[in-house]
């Protein structure tokens, strides 16, 4: 009598280990049959405007079922999510948003994800700008990684209220004339900032000095922190020192609200109406909106950029190879970057198309965005869009971007002096692209 | 330490009405029931703590981009370049920076709340529960609020000392501020739940001890310093082991307080980066580097072995010097 109850014990001891250890190794299993509905993750970041697209594709495709994640995410919260997933070689989307400056990364492992054009995908070439359809393949040329969604034509978008405040003009082509060039912006700053509106005239440096580095870029030698042959020159690149000096200029001159971007303070600027300007690609006009909420409906608007030109952002919808449902994915993909599908995602949040034809369409052409004062949304970002530049974004941009960065906040802050800024930015660019 | 880690196999001596057969098995349970009980621990440690614990170790000795296919073997090569980066040592100084600032205000104030909680107050128990609910919500939840409390310009600490009439702080751009609003959160969180541990260890001090200390004419301030204290030691020591074990792996907190552009660098000039957001930061985004991210990692472990070793010969000296007065209560 006294040994059974313990052999009882030792056997329940054992079936709860056994019970534990299959539930932790296989609780993952495929939880979907060969033929029923289908469901395709879509993984995506910030603000891509897909959920009418995905009601109409549904509604086409009643065995597809579609789910949506990461819609509001910021970029730094997705691309190291992403990356675990597809280094684990479970847990990605069937569709997946891959962001340009992650792009030449995930190219020099082009293993993880489907060529795109074993599956047809060769005829779609002239729905692209050529240099985006170019960006979505690898070095060889042999391998299409993704498919191009939007571009990012760069704007100036303005607070009209605050502009007013301090005795500025609100119409954006009088608005447009105010700055030509950089210098000119910053001059207009200075008066915006003599004015006491108790706003600052720009959110944050950061975001500024990204878009004249690019636009630069652009306009000189087509590269930024990297040549094309991916030899690091962030010191030796006169595109990158002139943007650091405007930008020094823009600090030195008291304009930035300091604001860190992306931050959950730069958030409550825009709510708080607390700066006028902000640098904005195409797709920053989704993210403005979402911001500065409702309450600010119609006080925004939108001016050309100083200087000329330049595209910041713009991502591709790629397929992971892990994705059970690769010939379903690879059709909604498709479908998203259609120029259908590019013209509903501009409609809805604001990312501008790159495909020739949804940039020619009337629906963009014509478009005005209620949100920015009816502001003619198509013909600001788009008339420039077929000419835009490409930049080339060298193997570990995004961590060089974010050193640099990082010493142009540091000198925001004063906690560095331009020239220590400056030293800063390379030595930490060089030790981050050495990694 | 009052941890009861008696491994006594609960054996009863076979009696003789056993047939051979069960006599056997009865032998044979004895011998090796007890392992099975405890196999489920082991197992599961293997699985989850030293297979991963080795399997990170072969990483490092590799240059192991997260998403290259090749891996070469490097040796210790991670390792040097990692002893001579001072973006490591910086981590390490603000995680043991962060410790400090945490650990002992926390410490002293979980000793005050549960001498008050040991007090004959109304609602007892209701107090009780209360210093045990920041405990209960979520880490996350916690250090979002926080951030936005200590916000440079939004923030409402910054406002109410512009009503007192100091100047603003800069919480995330200021090294050891960012230490002191990260401290906070963690003693926010934590302060309740060591003056419970701690209260518990009151209440199992013998009354009688403290009527003989008021006998003799004691204060209740030194009876406090002088009976209650000494024989907290033990208790204490193990709080203080779990505060270093959560202070050294402090994540969640410092990288929630730091939002916007890369957090993980914990600020601008990396002001409140602690070990394992460079850890994070290097295995994962911006760099992939996994190699390099596991070198951080064992060094780390490494790091933590040696404050628990340092610990446990304070246990050692303290714990023995508590116990012969605790022989003295009556009770025991």
């Amino acid at each position: 009598m006294a040994v059974f109850p313990r052999r009882r014990l030792a056997a329940v001891a054992l079936a709860a280990t056994t019970a534990l250890l299959v539930t932790a190794g296989c609780g993952s299993g495929d939880e979907q049959g060969g033929d029923g509905p289908v469901t395709l993750t879509v993984d995506v970041f910030g603000q891509f405007g897909y959920e009418q697209l995905y009601q109409e594709y549904m509604a086409a495709h009643p065995d597809v079922k579609i789910v949506e994640r990461g819609t509001g995410t910021n970029l730094d919260e997705y691309s190291p999510k992403l990356t675990q997933w597809l280094a684990a070689g479970r847990g990605a989307g069937d569709v997946v948003a891959i962001e340009e400056g992650l792009l030449v990364e995930y190219k020099a492992n082009p293993g993880n994800f489907v060529n795109l054009l074993d599956h047809g995908a060769a005829d779609l070439k002239g729905n692209f700008l050529e240099w985006k359809w170019n960006a979505g393949l690898t070095a060889d040329g042999k391998q299409l990684i993704g498919l191009g969604t939007d571009v990012g034509g760069i704007a100036m978008c303005y607070r009209k209220d605050l502009f007013e405040k301090a005795g500025l003009p609100t119409e954006r082509d009088e608005v447009s004339k105010l700055w030509p060039t950089w210098q000119d912006y910053i001059a207009t700053g200075e008066k915006f900032v003599a004015a006491k509106t108790g706003a600052s005239f720009l959110d944050a440096a950061t975001n500024t000095f990204n878009t004249i580095l690019l636009q630069n870029a652009g306009n000189t030698s087509g590269y930024s922190y990297y040549d094309t042959s991916e030899k690091l020159v962030v010191d030796s690149n006169p595109a990158v020192r002139q943007a650091w000096d405007t930008t020094m200029d823009i600090i030195d001159s008291g304009l930035s609200g300091k604001y860190g971007s992306w931050s959950e303070e730069w958030v409550s600027a825009f709510k708080q109406s607390k700066f006028a300007t902000i640098a904005c690609p195409a797709w920053m006009t989704g993210v403005i909106e979402q911001n500065a909420g409702p309450a600010a409906t119609g006080k925004w608007d939108i001016a050309r950029v100083p200087g000329n030109g330049g595209n910041w952002g713009g991502s591709h919808l790629a397929v992971p190879k892990q994705s059970k449902h690769q010939a379903e994915a690879i059709e909604l993909a498709k479908f998203l970057t259609s120029a259908k599908g590019q013209i509903g995602a501009f409609k809805a949040k604001g990312p501008l198309p790159s495909s020739p034809q949804a940039l020619d369409d009337p629906a963009i052409t014509g478009a005005t965005n209620a949100y920015f004062s009816g502001a003619p949304v198509g013909s600001i970002f788009g008339s420039g869009a077929k000419s835009l530049k490409p930049v080339y974004m060298g193997p570990k941009n995004q961590a060089v971007r974010t050193e640099v960065e990082n010493a142009v906040r540091t000198v925001e802050l004063g906690q560095r002096n331009p020239a220590q800024g400056w030293t800063d930015a390379v030595n930490n660019a060089k030790k981050a692209a050495a990694k | 330490m009052a941890v009861q880690l008696d491994a006594r196999p609960p054996v009863t001596p076979a009696t003789g009405n056993h047939s051979q057969s069960s006599g056997r098995l009865s032998r044979f349970d004895t011998r090796f029931s007890p392992y099975l009980y405890i196999a489920p621990f082991f197992l599961i440690f293997g699985v989850f703590g030293a297979y991963p614990l080795a399997y990170t170790f072969w990483v490092s000795l590799h240059d192991w981009d997260l998403l290259g296919s090749d891996h070469p073997f490097v040796g210790a090569e991670n390792y040097t370049r990692l002893l001579a980066d001072v973006d490591f040592w910086h981590a390490l100084v603000n995680t043991l920076g962060i410790f400090v600032i945490s650990t002992v205000p926390q410490l002293l104030a979980a000793l005050w709340l549960a001498n008050l909680l040991n007090r004959g107050l109304r609602a007892r128990t209701g107090w009780r529960m209360a210093v045990l609910v920041p405990n209960v919500t979520s880490t996350a939840a916690v250090a979002i609020v926080f951030g936005v409390l200590f916000g440079r310009e939004f923030g409402m600490i910054n406002w109410l000392l512009d009503l007192i009439g100091m100047d603003a702080i800069e919480w995330k751009s200021n090294r050891i501020a960012s230490w002191v609003a990260i401290s906070a959160m963690v003693d926010w969180r934590w302060t309740g739940y060591n003056a419970l541990i701690l209260l518990a260890a009151m209440q199992a001090i013998p009354r009688d001890l403290y009527e003989a200390a008021a006998i003799d004419g004691a204060s209740r301030a030194r009876q406090f310093w002088s009976v209650t204290v000494p024989l907290l030691k033990p208790t204490i020591i193990f709080c203080t082991i779990i505060a270093t074990i959560g202070g050294l792996q402090l994540f969640t907190e410092p990288r929630m307080f730091n939002s916007g552009t890369n957090p993980i660098r914990g600020g601008p000039l990396r002001e409140s980066q602690t070990l394992t957001m460079y850890m994070f930061e290097n295995a994962f985004s911006p760099h992939y580097n996994f190699g390099y991210g596991s070198a951080v990692a064992w060094l780390l472990f490494a790091l933590i072995a040696i404050v628990a070793a340092v610990n446990v010969l304070i246990l050692r000296r303290l714990g023995g010097g508590a116990r012969p007065s605790a022989r003295k209560g009556p009770t025991r």
